[in-house]
């Protein structure tokens, strides 16, 4: 029997919504699959796209990108600036055979630890659908090649 | 700032059970055995409970005894509890921001209960993350500001009148900002206080008496704040007076005052198609003026349009107590009148107001428990009275009562510019739509932005009592970084390599802070940080197409190391290591 495929997944949030929404996701003991690694920064306009790229050739099968939602960013519009960056790596990711599905942009904000936690559960279910990461199929290709 | 950017880092790793609420899901011994095989970690053991005055000498001692010049907590959120252990390690002679935090309760351990194995594994992954950073971290200093000795309290209600007073009682100068007319807020309304049943407006003139001869104190009415900028100690405030008159004010902290309002029940129970059925707040301005008429039969209804299924979830505190004294009003004044509560539960909580329960049943008021799947119906009957019906539990059938007046208890909800406000001051709502503390239990009347504090009904349903106590608390915490006069500021600002700057001016256009301009410098045009103005979002840094600027203390290397370890297993990494 094979073992089941669990995701790996890299998660940037910024410490004054995002971060806080996980906190309050655990404060609250809502449960949800442990498949996803966080990484603090300030802000999500802090994530520079080479971050998530960085991510994905380091074997992860999913990024999430979580902000503030539109109007309540706490450096006023850091998180419009994740979002346009985002959409474009999207289209950036699908022409090197990633499924641009993989890269998840949302806003959950200091209250909403429920729809953390449903995020999760929900781009993991997703990510499991897809399988593993192309890329890194290729990167260890040329590792062993 | 040599010692540590010439030495090896010599990482020391304290990982917290926090009781059981982390030990008791994830195996704490064997992190802690994973943790010493990673790069450059020297030490590391587990603490019962790392923040102890017993864990964080541990640290102290770890730091003596293996020559430690970073550490490691892996225990909860760094929200709360980093500034206890960075202050740990600067008394150990260590530069605060040579410390790292690995969150392996709040994003670990609580959230994955169920799953041992699973979980031990993310958080040994987390603190190979956060040995990846610490390698990485450098030294920083903190530039300090000064503090405006200054308060602007938003809202005049109980909770601004009293937080004012209290600042101004400690020497501080304090703006009150309300936008009506008169100061009072919600108390202009009321009738008597519960438990005292003191008249509302008596304690509503000693309060405007007491801040209009304070001469510290400048009240402003008919007043809204328009926009604020700047941060702690430092907020450029702009008021304005109706629809031309502005005020600018330099202001050092600010307190949220601006209370609720109540619930209007369009189309519950027939409130809006029949003119005697009104909301406890109506009632209240009834009595108030003394113009109730004597009714034959009341019947009060709680919990209307609150404890819902959907929406607003949550109890809105003060009606059960209101509609308890209202009717004992009602029964004082016209000893004939029948008064009827229908209740879904009756919540007279703590030690000051279960005898008032017990009072009202003496007192002959009846009292019938509803469902909330099986709701009260209110239809119109002849000669203009009401016929409340209502399924009775104990009797097993619907009752009738006539009735000719119908009094609802509808819950306090926020103030609709409250969203407004929010965005201007940065501070978030909660999903009911009151003002969210940074932590319930930690940091309870202040956000997460520092310098701006919340008490009274903005913040969450509370009675009088409640307001002014938490209006006090405001008070001591709004004055602390007053009464200090200087602070030190994070010292995480973006950092331009010149040499790597090609003068794009890219991260001038996407600074929101206008902290970014350009400066030449033998011939060639770079950017350069006003470090000042600077709040450190990082946004310059992610869209530098050359690499050039970075953030002190997230830097690319930093943030790249720890992606990079993120999604290595923790057996693999072991190895490759």
């Amino acid at each position: 029997m094979t073992e089941e495929f669990e995701p790996k997944i890299v998660g940037f949030l910024c410490n004054w919504c995002s971060y806080a929404g996980a906190d309050l996701a655990g404060v609250s003991r809502i449960q949800y699959p442990p498949n996803l690694r966080i990484i603090r920064v300030m802000c999500s306009g802090r994530i520079d796209p080479a971050f998530i790229l960085e991510a994905f050739r380091s074997g992860a099968d999913g990024v999430l990108i979580s902000g503030c939602h539109p109007g309540d960013c706490h450096y006023i519009a850091g998180n419009y600036k994740a979002q346009r960056r985002g959409i474009l790596l999207k289209k950036l990711l699908e022409q090197f055979g990633v499924e641009p599905q993989r890269l998840r942009i949302e806003f959950v904000s200091a209250s909403e630890g429920a729809k953390f936690a449903a995020l999760v559960k929900e781009m993991v279910e997703d990510i499991k659908k897809l399988g593993p990461s192309p890329l890194k199929a290729q990167v260890e290709g040329l590792i062993r090649a | 700032m040599e010692q540590s950017e010439k030495e090896t880092p010599r990482i020391g790793v304290f990982i917290c059970h926090c009781g059981i609420n982390i030990g008791g899901v994830v195996n704490v011994p064997e992190v802690v055995k994973y943790a010493k095989t990673l790069p450059d970690v020297v030490y590391a053991e587990d603490n019962l409970y790392t923040c102890s005055s017993d864990g964080l000498n541990k640290i102290k001692e770890g730091i003596d005894k293996y020559n430690l010049n970073r550490v490691i907590v892996a225990s909860c959120t760094p929200r709360t509890h980093e500034p206890l252990f960075r202050a740990t390690c600067e008394e150990a002679g260590i530069n605060k921001y040579l410390f790292e935090m690995a969150n392996i309760r709040e994003h670990c351990s609580w959230a994955h209960m169920h799953e041992h194995e699973r979980a031990t594994e993310k958080a040994k992954d987390l603190v190979r993350m956060a040995v990846a950073k610490a390698r990485l971290l450098q030294p920083q200093t903190e530039p300090e500001i000064d503090v405006t000795p200054s308060a602007l309290v938003i809202g005049g209600g109980i909770s601004g009148m009293t937080a004012t007073l209290c600042l101004a009682d400690q020497g501080f100068k304090v703006s009150l900002v309300e936008k009506e007319p008169e100061l009072g807020g919600m108390l202009r309304n009321l009738h008597k206080l519960y438990p005292t049943m003191q008249d509302a407006s008596e304690s509503l003139g000693h309060f405007i008496k007491a801040l209009k001869s304070n001469k510290s104190i400048a009240v402003f009415t008919s007043t809204v704040v328009k926009e604020v900028k700047g941060f702690i100690g430092n907020f450029k405030v702009t008021l304005q007076k109706g629809n031309a008159e502005t005020e600018n004010l330099d202001i050092g902290t600010i307190v949220v005052a601006t209370g609720a309002t109540t619930f209007e029940p369009i189309g519950m129970y027939g409130y809006g198609d029949h003119e005697n059925v009104i909301t406890q707040l109506q009632l209240e301005r009834l009595l108030k003026e003394g113009k109730l008429k004597k009714p034959e039969k009341v019947v009060m209804i709680q919990c209307v349009g609150s404890r819902e299924e959907k929406g607003r979830t949550y109890c809105s505190r003060v009606c059960c107590m209101t509609a308890l004294k209202n009717a004992m009003f009602i029964r004082e004044l016209y000893p004939e009148t029948e008064v009827y509560l229908l209740y879904r539960d009756l919540q007279t909580y703590g030690q000051r107001y279960e005898h008032h329960h017990r009072e009202a049943q003496e007192k002959g008021i009846r009292f019938i428990k509803y469902a909330q799947e099986k709701p009260p119906e209110v239809v119109a009957s002849k000669n203009g009275k009401l016929e409340v019906k209502i399924y009775h539990a104990l009797l097993g059938e619907q009752i009738k009562i006539e009735s000719d007046l119908v009094v609802l208890s509808t819950p306090l909800i926020q103030q609709e510019d409250a969203k407004e406000l929010s965005k201007m001051l940065k501070v978030p709502l909660g999903s009911d739509g009151f003002f969210f503390e940074a932590h319930v239990k930690l940091r309870p009347i202040e956000f997460a932005t520092d310098g701006i504090y919340v008490c009274g009904t903005a913040h969450s349903p509370k009675d009088t009592a409640e307001s002014v106590s938490q209006a006090f608390g405001v008070a001591s915490r709004a004055a602390i970084p007053m009464a200090l006069k200087r602070l030190r500021t994070e010292a995480i600002t973006s950092i331009v390599n010149e040499d790597l700057c090609s003068g794009c001016r890219i991260c001038e256009a996407v600074c929101e802070y206008g902290a970014i301009e350009m400066q030449e410098k033998e011939g060639k045009l770079t950017s350069k940080v006003l470090e000042a103005l600077c709040k450190g979002c990082g946004t310059c840094g992610a869209s530098c197409p050359t690499g050039a600027i970075t953030m002190r203390h997230f830097t690319d290397n930093q943030l790249v190391a720890q992606v990079r370890a993120a999604p290595q297993v923790a057996k693999e990494a072991a190895k490759n290591d």
